[in-house]
């Protein structure tokens, strides 16, 4: 243990400086984000995460901003484990016929002010999914978003940039 | 490998459910392609393949499961999606559909028994379902799972689309597997139209699958060690998952890889530059993961918490046949890469660990040994990798065709029946999963309940590639 501590010291951090802030999602945030909310939270922000239908590979890519080349938690931005406690909620998957209620209790177990990302292609308008008789649609056909982040599934980076726009809103 | 087909009576298929019961055969999935039912079952031994089907009467057909319990969730999911009913059947709930009135879960009889309900939500960023236990105290006594919070609906939305478009979904049955099911699909639509890829393509397909193993071995052998809250083994492998997810990237343009494997081939070739940062990653395991299997292996606090914990019975592996690392944990020598086997893995050296011991730490260590497979595998697929095509054109004729290939966590199997205009007609994936839930239910009995997270994640089954 001691070797890869040590070895770990000396490398120095892996961690990478952020990308910019992503220019669309700032103008899509303007509306949504006031000056109120800028000052209740600081540079802060809590995110309860939702798999309301998706593969998985969104999932694991938001796993990917915790790693030591990412390391979410050095912007103020943190997952917590439950809704009580969140800020804001990122949602993927088109939402499912069986996790709808899911999703919506967790969102109205949340304290306002709070914001929803809908993240990845499934989560904007059910993508793939949309018109299956399984899926109720897109996160926007449940709940109001703030927030999209493209792509299948959209990568670290990605993810990093849409979020920091958020951050940059709320504080 | 022989694969056999076979239309059967009534008598046939009651007589296949008890060669399943008595251990001869090893079911290996069990669909409906209305009004027929089918089921495909593996001669352990030999390592042939039988595919039955009975065509049922009045939407009917005789029950596997109450003789033979693996079948007893593919038999509710079928009625659900297909309306087709198990006669005879012990528990006749829904599955994958979720209607009221409330969910009625088994019964657990005995003083001072409480239960605890968790999900579908859970506290960390995974996968929906719920968890009902049972519990005397700390210890559990039982635990059963609700499952099909993430049902999409994959299986009725490849019906009458392309073959291109079909491999979209099946890309998407689980995130986390889809190089494996892309595998799967293209295999099964190529035996359906009786092609074979390119060669070039069938290494590139095999390059992809050992990337993706290595990067989900990465990520479970370090996520197991942080549900034992062993934070270190988690920062670093999550370095290594990292870095792996980074190589595919230059390799292929794509971290996960998804939707590069087509029926035919492969979509595109891999990018000359990506190979010297292979390369790279390749050193930088063979440095860095010994010393991390030693920090595993030499840490007490962490042994203490993984060994004989969760622990699965061989009789029960090999019941359910359990693919991947937990039946390979518990004595169930069986990988689709072997057998049935595919190209272009029988010209390649590698070896399927086994161990008995079938609890969490028996699990890590198989990870651990086929993360180190996986290497000598990739060394061996960019040596021999060949010149040539990329993806052959696909007729447009009908057939239909079955293929399993070893994803991560165990074998994909795809079935699918083509349309005479190429079109699919209907498809089935049954992901490793299916067969490895329920023995998480009987691997937990007896441990406390903050050992249920070490015990779930080092089975790390799909929730998105068993609910469709």
């Amino acid at each position: 243990m001691r070797k890869t501590m040590i070895e770990s010291l000396l490398r120095g951090p892996l961690t990478e400086p952020p990308p910019p802030v992503d220019a669309a999602a700032l103008e899509e945030l303007v509306q949504s984000v006031n000056r109120a909310a800028r000052a209740r939270l600081g540079r802060s922000l809590s995110i309860r995460h939702v798999d309301a239908g998706s593969c998985n590979g969104c999932e694991l890519e938001l796993h990917a901003l915790s790693n030591a080349f990412y390391d979410l938690e050095r912007f103020g931005l943190r997952f917590v484990a439950s809704p009580r406690h969140a800020d804001v909620l990122t949602v993927t998957g088109p939402v499912t016929q069986n996790m709808r209620e899911a999703l919506l209790r967790t969102y109205e177990a949340m304290p306002d002010p709070k914001w929803v990302v809908a993240i990845g292609g499934c989560a904007v308008d059910g993508g793939i999914f949309s018109g299956s008789a399984a899926v109720v649609g897109g996160v926007k056909d449940v709940l109001p978003v703030d927030l999209t982040i493209r792509g299948c599934p959209p990568n670290p980076r990605q993810l990093l940039a849409g979020l920091l726009a958020l951050l940059q809103k709320a504080s | 490998m022989t694969l056999s087909h076979e239309t059967v009576n009534v008598d046939g298929w009651l007589e296949a459910g008890d060669r399943l019961a008595g251990g001869s055969l090893t079911l290996l999935g069990l669909w409906a392609d209305p009004p027929n039912v089918k089921m495909a079952m593996l001669d352990e031994a030999s390592g042939d393949i039988n595919i039955i089907t009975y065509a049922c009467r009045h939407g009917q057909y005789p029950a596997v499961g109450v003789k033979h319990p693996p079948a007893i969730r593919l038999e509710r999911a079928i009625r659900d999606l297909h309306k087709l009913d198990a006669i005879g059947a012990s528990d006749t709930r829904p599955w994958l559909k979720h209607t009221a009135p409330p969910y009625e879960f088994l019964a657990a009889e005995g003083e001072a028994l409480h239960q605890i309900a968790v999900g579908p939500v859970h506290a960390g960023i995974i996968e929906p379902g719920h968890f009902r236990f049972t519990a005397n105290g700390e210890f559990l006594v039982r635990l059963e799972a609700r499952l099909g919070y993430v049902h999409r609906g994959i299986e009725a939305s490849m019906v009458g689309v392309t073959l291109d478009r079909a491999a979209m979904f099946a890309a998407r049955g689980s995130g986390d597997s889809t190089v494996a099911y892309g595998l799967a699909f293209a295999l099964a639509a190529e035996t359906a139209l009786g092609i074979a890829a390119p060669r070039r393509a069938i290494y590139l397909r095999a390059l992809m699958a050992e990337l993706e193993r290595l990067a989900n071995h990465f990520g479970d052998i370090g996520a197991i060690c942080n549900d034992a809250s062993f934070s270190l083994m988690h920062a670093q492998c999550g370095i290594l998952r990292e870095l792996t997810l980074r190589a595919a990237e230059a390799c292929f343009s794509h971290r996960l890889m998804m939707d590069l494997i087509v029926p035919g081939g492969v979509a595109r070739d891999i990018n000359e530059d990506g190979v010297a940062q292979l390369r790279a990653l390749l050193a930088e395991v063979r440095r860095v993961f010994p010393h991390l299997t030693e920090l595993y292996d030499n840490t007490a606090s962490l042994q203490d918490r993984t060994v004989t914990t969760g622990s699965v019975k061989p009789e029960y592996a090999r019941q359910f046949g359990a693919g991947g690392f937990v039946g390979r944990a518990s004595g169930r020598d069986f990988d689709a890469r072997r057998r049935p086997g595919y190209a272009p893995y029988d010209a390649l050296k590698f070896d399927v660990p086994v161990l008995t011991a079938g609890d969490v730490n028996a699990r890590v260590w198989i990870r651990i040994r086929e993360v180190e497979q996986s290497l000598a595998l990739v060394e061996q697929i960019l040596a021999a990798l060949p010149q040539g095509d990329l993806r052959i054109d696909l007729p447009s004729r009908g057939g239909d065709g079955l293929a399993l290939a070893e994803a991560f966590r165990g074998d994909v199997l795809v079935w699918l029946r083509l349309a005479d205009d190429g079109s699919v007609a209907r498809c089935h994936l049954r992901d490793a999963s299916w067969f490895q839930w329920p023995l998480l239910e009987t691997a937990v009995e007896g441990n406390i309940v903050a050992d249920f997270p070490l015990c779930n994640k080092s089975f790390n089954c799909s929730y998105a590639g068993h609910d469709l």
